[in-house]
Order: C-alpha cells, then sequence, then structure tokens
C-alpha cells in the first residue's frame, strides 16, 4: 500500500480585504443576534443577612469555632474544617489595604485620567485575610499603600438597596479619629 | 487498575418549585452534609470533584471557579462538566478506574427558579443561524419529535397522557417529588395544547434542587459500612443534532448508549436482567421513546401499550420512574440524571420506604440533555 502524498498549501493566503462599505453595501452575509439573559441569584442565608446588614450600615462576618476564624464576606461553611459556620459577628466598618491597583482604562475601555483603585481590604475584627474587595477614592494615586488604614463611607440610608455599593467608596482613616464616615 | 466501582454514599435534596431560602452554594453545602454522612466518610478524604452545570443556566461564567468551597474541595482537584449528571458519574468511573484515586464525588444541581426568562437561554442552544431567526418556542423541538414519534409507531397521544398520570402518582410516595398529583390520564388530556401534539401537562415543570453522589473504587467500598451499589455499565453518546436532519422517530443516542452499558454489564436481555428502570421523562412521550431505544420492546407500539395497561407501574412487572421521574420529581436541569440514579440506589439498598419495590437487585438510570440536543446517558447499577 503506498502513502499518496499530499502537496502542501502556498504559504501566502490570498485574503479579500474587507471594509466598512462593503458591509454596508451587504457584500457579506453576517448573522447576529442580540441575547436576552437576565438572571436573579437567591442570596440565602448568609448573602442574605450580610446584605441586609450592610443596608443597615453595618458589616457582619461568621466565625467557625474549629479553626477560630472570623470570615467576610459571611458564609454558612468553613471551606477549611468543611462544617457549618457557629456564629454571626459584627465586625468594624474600618480595615487595612492588603492589596491594591490603579486602574487606568474603566470596565468599558475608556481611557482614564485619573485612575480607580480597587483594593482588597482586610476588616477590623475579622481573620488575616479575610477582606472586601471594593473602591478607594479621596486619596492621590501616589500615596495609596498596602497596609494603608481606612475607613467605610456609607451611601445615606435611603440610598442604600442592600448592595455591595451601599459603601459608596472607602477613604484613608485620620489616625486621630477611626470613625466610620458618612458620604453627604 | 480498572477496579469495581461503587457508589457509597447519595445526597439529596428534595425538590422544590423554589428555594429562596439557600443560595446554590448553601444547597449544595447541605447535600453534600448529606452525602458524605450516608457514606460515612469525611470531606477530606475526598481525592476528586466533579459538578455537572451549565453557566449560561447559572448565569456565572466558568462555574467551576464557585464550587470548591461548598463541596469540601479546597486545593484538590476539581471540574465541571456542561452535562447531564450521568456524565459526572462516567466521569468518575473513568477516574476511580485509572487507579489514580480511591474516592470521587459528583454533583448536580438546579436553580431554575432563579431564571427570569428561561426560554430565551432554551433559544440559545438553537443553531444560530438557520433556526434562531425563525423565532419558535423552543419547545417546538418536542412537538416535532413526539409527532414523528407517534406516527411513525402507533403509540396514542391517550397513552402519553397515561405516562403523566403514573409518574405524578408515583410521585405521591417520594417525600422528594416536588409535583405530587393524583392524576388520570383524562385529566392531562383536557390539559391545552403546548405545541401539538404535546400538551402543557406533558412537560416536567422546572423544580429547583442538588444531588451529590460519592463514588469510591472496591477497596474503598466496605460491603458492611457502606452498603456499596456497583456501577455494572456506563455509556453515554451524541447523535447528530441537526434539526434538518436528525432521526425524528428514534432516540439513537441512547440506543447506543445503552449498547455500550449493556456490554460492560454483559447484559443481553434487559428485560429479563433489569428489575427496574428510572428513565428520562422530560416530557411524557420522551419516556416511551427513551425505553424503546434502551431495547425493552421488540415492537415499540408495546411501550404504549405497557403504559396503559400498568406494565410500567410500581406494581408492574417492570417498574419505570417508581420515583416521580422528573414528570413528578420535577425537572431540575443537569441534576434530573442524578435524580434518577438516587432513586435506583435507594431502591437497591432496599431503602426506598413506602415506595420500596420487593425485586430490586438490578437498575438502570438514563438521561436526556433536554430539547434541542441528542444527547444521553445510561447507567446500570447492581447490588
Amino acid at each position: 500500500m503506498t502513502h499518496r502524498t499530499i502537496k502542501p498549501a502556498p504559504n501566502i493566503v490570498q485574503g479579500t480585504p474587507l471594509d466598512a462599505k462593503a458591509l454596508k453595501r451587504g457584500k457579506i452575509f453576517l448573522n447576529s443576534y442580540a441575547p436576552a439573559l437576565r438572571y436573579t441569584w437567591d442570596t440565602g442565608e448568609a448573602m442574605g443577612r450580610y446584605l441586609a446588614e450592610l443596608k443597615n450600615g453595618r458589616l457582619i462576618a461568621r466565625s467557625c469555632r474549629k479553626c477560630e476564624r472570623v470570615m467576610i464576606p459571611p458564609r454558612m461553611f468553613c471551606e477549611r474544617c468543611f462544617r457549618p459556620t457557629d456564629d454571626w459577628v459584627y465586625v468594624k466598618a474600618t480595615g487595612t489595604v492588603n492589596t491594591f491597583s490603579l486602574c487606568y482604562v474603566s470596565w468599558d475601555v475608556r481611557r482614564l485620567k485619573q485612575p480607580e483603585i480597587p483594593a482588597v481590604i482586610e476588616i477590623d475584627g475579622a481573620s488575616p485575610g479575610m477582606g472586601i474587595l471594593h473602591l478607594v477614592r479621596k486619596v492621590a494615586p501616589k500615596d495609596v499603600r498596602i497596609g494603608m488604614r481606612v475607613a467605610a463611607v456609607w451611601k445615606p440610608p435611603a440610598q442604600r438597596t442592600g448592595s455591595i455599593t451601599d459603601i459608596a467608596y472607602w477613604m484613608p482613616i485620620n489616625r486621630r479619629s477611626q470613625r466610620t464616615v458618612s458620604a453627604k | 487498575m480498572n477496579e469495581r466501582v461503587a457508589i457509597i454514599g447519595v445526597g439529596v435534596m428534595a425538590a422544590r418549585p423554589s428555594s429562596e431560602h439557600l443560595s446554590f452554594k448553601e444547597m449544595m453545602f447541605e447535600a453534600a452534609q448529606k452525602a458524605y454522612a450516608d457514606a460515612g466518610i469525611d470531606a477530606h478524604e475526598v481525592e476528586s470533584f466533579v459538578t455537572c452545570a451549565e453557566d449560561l443556566t447559572e448565569g456565572i461564567s466558568i462555574f467551576d471557579e464557585y464550587t470548591p468551597d461548598q463541596l469540601g474541595a479546597v486545593q484538590k482537584p476539581m471540574h465541571t462538566l456542561t452535562q447531564d449528571g450521568l456524565y459526572g458519574i462516567a466521569d468518575a468511573v473513568m477516574q476511580l478506574r485509572s487507579g489514580l484515586v480511591g474516592l470521587v464525588v459528583v454533583e448536580a444541581h438546579s436553580k431554575h427558579s432563579n431564571l427570569e426568562n428561561p426560554n430565551s437561554i432554551l433559544n440559545y442552544a438553537l443553531d444560530p443561524v438557520y433556526n434562531r431567526p425563525l423565532d419558535f418556542n423552543p419547545h417546538v423541538i418536542a412537538g416535532l419529535e413526539m409527532n414523528g414519534f407517534l406516527h411513525a409507531t402507533g403509540i396514542t397521544q391517550a397513552q402519553c397522557a397515561q405516562v403523566v398520570a403514573k409518574n405524578r402518582t408515583h410521585a405521591l410516595k417520594n417525600i422528594a417529588a416536588a409535583y405530587p398529583m393524583n392524576l388520570r390520564a383524562e385529566d392531562v388530556q383536557s390539559s391545552p395544547y403546548l405545541c401539538y401534539p404535546l400538551r402543557d401537562a406533558e412537560m416536567a415543570k422546572s423544580a429547583d434542587g442538588c444531588v451529590v453522589v460519592v463514588l469510591a473504587g472496591a477497596s474503598r467500598a466496605q460491603p458492611s459500612k457502606s452498603r456499596p451499589v456497583w456501577i455494572r455499565g456506563v455509556g453515554f453518546t451524541n447523535d447528530s443534532p441537526t434539526l434538518e436532519s436528525r432521526d425524528w422517530i428514534d432516540a439513537q443516542y441512547i440506543r447506543a448508549a445503552a449498547a455500550m452499558a449493556y456490554g460492560q454489564a454483559g447484559i443481553k436481555d434487559p428485560v429479563a436482567e433489569i428489575d427496574l428502570f428510572e428513565v428520562d421523562d422530560a416530557y411524557a412521550y420522551k419516556e416511551l421513546q427513551h425505553l424503546v431505544a434502551l431495547g425493552i420492546y421488540p415492537q415499540a407500539v408495546a411501550a404504549g401499550r405497557a403504559v396503559e395497561n400498568g406494565e410500567s407501574g410500581a406494581a408492574g412487572k417492570m417498574p419505570v420512574n417508581v420515583s416521580g421521574g422528573s414528570l413528578g420529581i420535577g425537572h431540575t436541569l443537569e441534576a434530573s440524571g442524578l435524580y434518577r440514579l438516587a432513586e435506583i440506589v435507594c431502591q437497591l439498598r432496599g431503602e426506598a420506604g413506602p415506595r420500596q419495590l420487593p425485586r430490586a437487585k438490578v437498575g438502570l438510570a438514563q438521561s436526556w440533555r433536554g430539547v434541542p440536543t441528542t444527547s444521553g446517558a445510561v447507567v446500570i447499577l447492581g447490588r
């Protein structure tokens, strides 16, 4: 039995140049579709309580008596011990920047002159490494530091909806006062 | 290598029309705790995890990333199949028989109540160029198939209605069922058409739920402790799905999947060798079509007669969907196949309570991925 030899394809592929005019004139067949996808998510016990407390202007965590961690956002199970968590614990709306980034391009790909400052904030009263991913404002980008102390700035009660955005943003704490600030 | 594989634990959440008291993670945690307790194992012993979910119905891309915490799978091998739960069982069997791992967990769930426009998501499964622009309700595919199937086989609409009556009546004895109802075929036949010849009442209603299954190689499955139910055969296939040219009469994907599973199990005569069947009944006619493809009836028309004369009822000689099936329990997305499987495990262990069958030594669970697919799986279990 002999193997047929297959002639290799030429290295250069001759393409057809396209421009907007060709598309407009219907020279090319395209098919488009706009999906209609809408979702809701049951928040259940842990997320539900967390969001309700955000609406109250408070942060709540769950603790595991076995590994003694205080976890935020709260969860009904400890992923390390694989057992139910035990107690609700209020924690402070202050914390320490664990890591941050300066983002110069918005989510819809616009170049930003002033960067957004997403940060993971370790919450006072929760276990080390337990934090909230949120936004830091009211600080010059060059002054943001890992280890910086920050406090939540809450939206006014009437504007809160039971969402992570009920905290408007986080800002550096005045060293003399560690009280939570309210947005005007 | 090539160790026998057993199911040593099952955790089933009762299917319900909605489940707002639990997040999907909390639901999975509860089912996992049940399964691990049932298997008598600690989560830390599990070596590998498989979840079955579809990103588009979860509303979360790369859904694998949202599954480890609540199953005890942190820093363990874990992946998600975009398939029905029985494919997850096949996946676990292959992992165990490779000898790489000794204990595997499979999970699937449904949060169907969270979907605001499920038909749009179903529409998304249609061919975007040839089918979607026609803008029909995707359940039409079931109407088209039912019409072809009834026309070719001589099975009647009344017999399909009888499937609904049987399964929802079976569900009366299953506390995990969301839609138990003492129904007669006449009640079903007075339901309006969804897409002729398919009636509203012949489509399984959706439900939320979750099933977690623990599988082990023979050396881990100690008969005294874990009441093992052995996996004797697994098969899964896809047919050519093109709506323009698919087989509208015979479920070839199940015929081929069953051949694989029967071959592994050494089953020559399924009717004589299998005591009970849990098959996909997402639409009533599908139960009959799937039974025909499983080779249960020499003539397809006999599938219709069997449901009419009670042969496939709980008290019949070949019980089908004693659990209530998807018509009685509710259709639970990717978890549907695992609800079928869980019933077989329950029956084979003799733990089915009021619906326990007197003879339950070998059982068959079968799943179908729903419209518009031609993919399905078959699992054969034995004591």
